[in-house]
């Protein structure tokens, strides 16, 4: 059975290449920075399901000190704009079928790969469907693409080492901010914030206590990241007893637009690193928060929206 | 209310711009021990939440085959292929990928999307290619709105197109709070309530995904008007 240790296996062996091309690479200055940090990333994929707590906790610390000190950099391009001109003219559109192949197989394989039993076993975790048909998908897109393009074996970590380097430290972040929402959760952070917004927000009137709970949705999901950890602290501190038990609001037109009012959040936070500052990182864009800077707009007018369409149907007329 | 210290720390380290790694470190920690656990079990706490969300790094499997397809010439075929068609602007671009973007999402099919996949190789290039065709060469601020604006609108559809869908694992979440605390609520009704937002996301993100083919006219023009008067 094909299980996500695998695929985490698969990226370990990514890692630990970029590590080598970076420690090989005696025209880069900060060679031996980059290697360090992709090196020991590597080690927490393939061996953290066996090292102890603490020793994997030591190597996350040891990351943060190197990209914090050091510095992750990436290097310039590998290639020529006019080499890429001459080749995406030898290839023209034949260069789109492996890149579309990666998300057309991967969901055809989320959809497919659930059921495939081989000799009674499932192929597939079927928890981890979706992630091991991502990555199925990838292998099946680079063997294809290294069929009609021949670039030579080296060719794919040399590029995922560039591109890898270009997003430096934040190719690491919303694994580390998945961590911390852990650590938060054992602390009783959420708590804190719920009784806070409870004590400090105007509750008096049903239309109050809707907008307390959309702008606390909101805010809570701004510091925590995710939408779906301020849902079930939010809801059970002001939702429920409030607009639902106290003042007879409908819980699904709650429920919705509450979860909807968090997504606003999540477009306007650099907790949510993989929305708003992993792209920033990938596109190349000087500023970490220029992504975010564009969507804080919509995500206020969306909020006013949201809060409007619960005050207007939560309540029975 | 001493444990939101870490949340402190964190709001801190990302104003100052430190290094979001170390904040995110020294927030856990600092969190953990005024919790009252012990040095070594702090340390042990952060070890195992990394290692247990190992699972969101795994889109970055997808980094050799978009390098070398970048490096055969990936950006440059998109964005010849949208210079070629005339009514094609930036704004216009990005829009149909908004919209594609909420319609497959609202389909469960969330998979055909994303940042590493189809923004970086595909949909920012053709919105600058789409831009460069109309406006000449684009300046650098240009580039870097026009890409702040691509990774928006796949953002912008996922989100408010995802809640449509009856299986996807915020409406399940939800079903599944409210019936712990002895509330049926059905999944059908959960996305129908859903639908006003994603309208509402879809003509406000569009309109101001068609204001940045504006903004971007107006740059170019003032910078020309720029070149041409040296003083």
């Amino acid at each position: 059975m094909i299980r996500l240790e695998f695929v985490y296996i698969l990226t370990g062996l990514l890692a630990a290449g970029v590590a080598v091309v970076n420690a090989l690479d005696a025209a880069h200055p900060r060679r031996w920075a980059n290697a360090t940090f992709w090196g020991l990333w590597a080690v927490t994929f393939l061996f953290g399901s066996y090292l102890a707590d603490a020793a994997t906790g030591a190597i996350v610390m040891a990351m943060a000190i190197v990209a914090s000190t050091r510095g992750v950099r990436g290097g310039g391009d590998s290639t020529s704009e006019e080499s890429r001109q001459a080749s995406a003219a030898r290839w023209g559109n034949r260069l789109f079928i492996p890149a579309l192949l990666i998300p057309v197989l991967a969901l055809v394989g989320t959809l497919t790969l659930r059921d495939v039993r081989i000799g009674g076993v499932a192929l597939v975790d079927p928890k981890q469907v979706t992630l091991v048909a991502l990555a199925l998908a990838t292998i099946i897109a680079l063997t294809v693409a290294m069929v009609m393009l021949r670039p030579g074996l080296a060719t794919p970590v040399r590029e995922a080492r560039r591109l890898l380097d270009q997003v430096g430290w934040a190719a690491v972040l919303p694994q580390m901010l998945a961590a911390l929402g852990a650590v938060f959760a054992a602390a009783g952070v959420g708590k804190a914030v719920s009784t806070i917004a409870t004590q400090w927000l105007p509750l008096g009137q049903p239309v109050m206590a809707v907008v307390a709970y959309t702008v606390g949705m909101w805010l809570f999901t701004i510091i925590m990241g995710n939408a779906f950890a301020a849902f079930p602290v939010m809801t059970a501190g002001i939702g429920l007893p409030l607009i639902v038990l106290k003042y007879g609001g409908d819980p699904v037109v709650m429920c919705a637009l509450g979860m909807l009012s968090g997504y606003c959040g999540t477009l306007m936070t650099p907790m949510a690193a993989n929305y708003n500052i992993v792209p920033a990182a990938l596109l190349e864009l000087p500023d970490q928060y220029g992504v975010i800077k564009v969507q804080v707009p919509t995500g206020v007018a969306l909020l006013v929206v949201n809060t409007m369409v619960m005050a207007a149907f939560v309540y029975p007329r | 209310m001493l444990s939101l210290i870490g949340v402190l720390l964190v709001i801190v380290g990302f104003v100052l711009r430190i290094n979001p790694l170390l904040v995110v470190t020294v927030a856990a920690l600092a969190t953990g021990l005024i919790a009252g656990k012990g040095p070594v079990e702090v340390v042990g706490m952060l070890g195992h939440a990394f290692v247990e969300n190992r699972y969101v790094a795994i889109v970055w499997l997808l980094l050799p085959v978009i390098g070398t397809l970048e490096r055969a010439g990936l950006r440059e075929r998109a964005q010849t292929i949208i210079s070629s068609l005339r009514a094609a602007t930036a704004g216009r671009v990005l829009l149909a990928y908004l919209a594609l973007r909420q319609v497959t999402s609202a389909l469960g099919l969330v998979s055909l999307g994303g940042h590493a996949q189809m923004v970086r190789p595909l949909v920012a290039p053709m919105a600058e290619g789409a831009a460069a065709a109309r406006l000449g060469a684009l300046t650098m601020a240009m580039r870097h709105r026009i890409r702040a604006f691509a990774a928006s609108a796949d953002n912008v559809g996922f989100f408010f197109g995802e809640d449509i869908f009856i299986a996807i694992g915020s409406i399940l979440l939800m079903k599944g709070f409210m019936e712990q605390n002895g509330i049926r609520i059905e999944p059908v009704q959960l996305a129908l309530w859903s639908i006003p937002t994603a309208v509402a996301a879809l003509l406000i993100h569009g309109a101001r995904l068609l204001r940045l083919d504006r903004t971007l006219a107006a740059a170019k023009a003032s910078e020309e008007r720029g070149a041409d008067d040296p003083a």
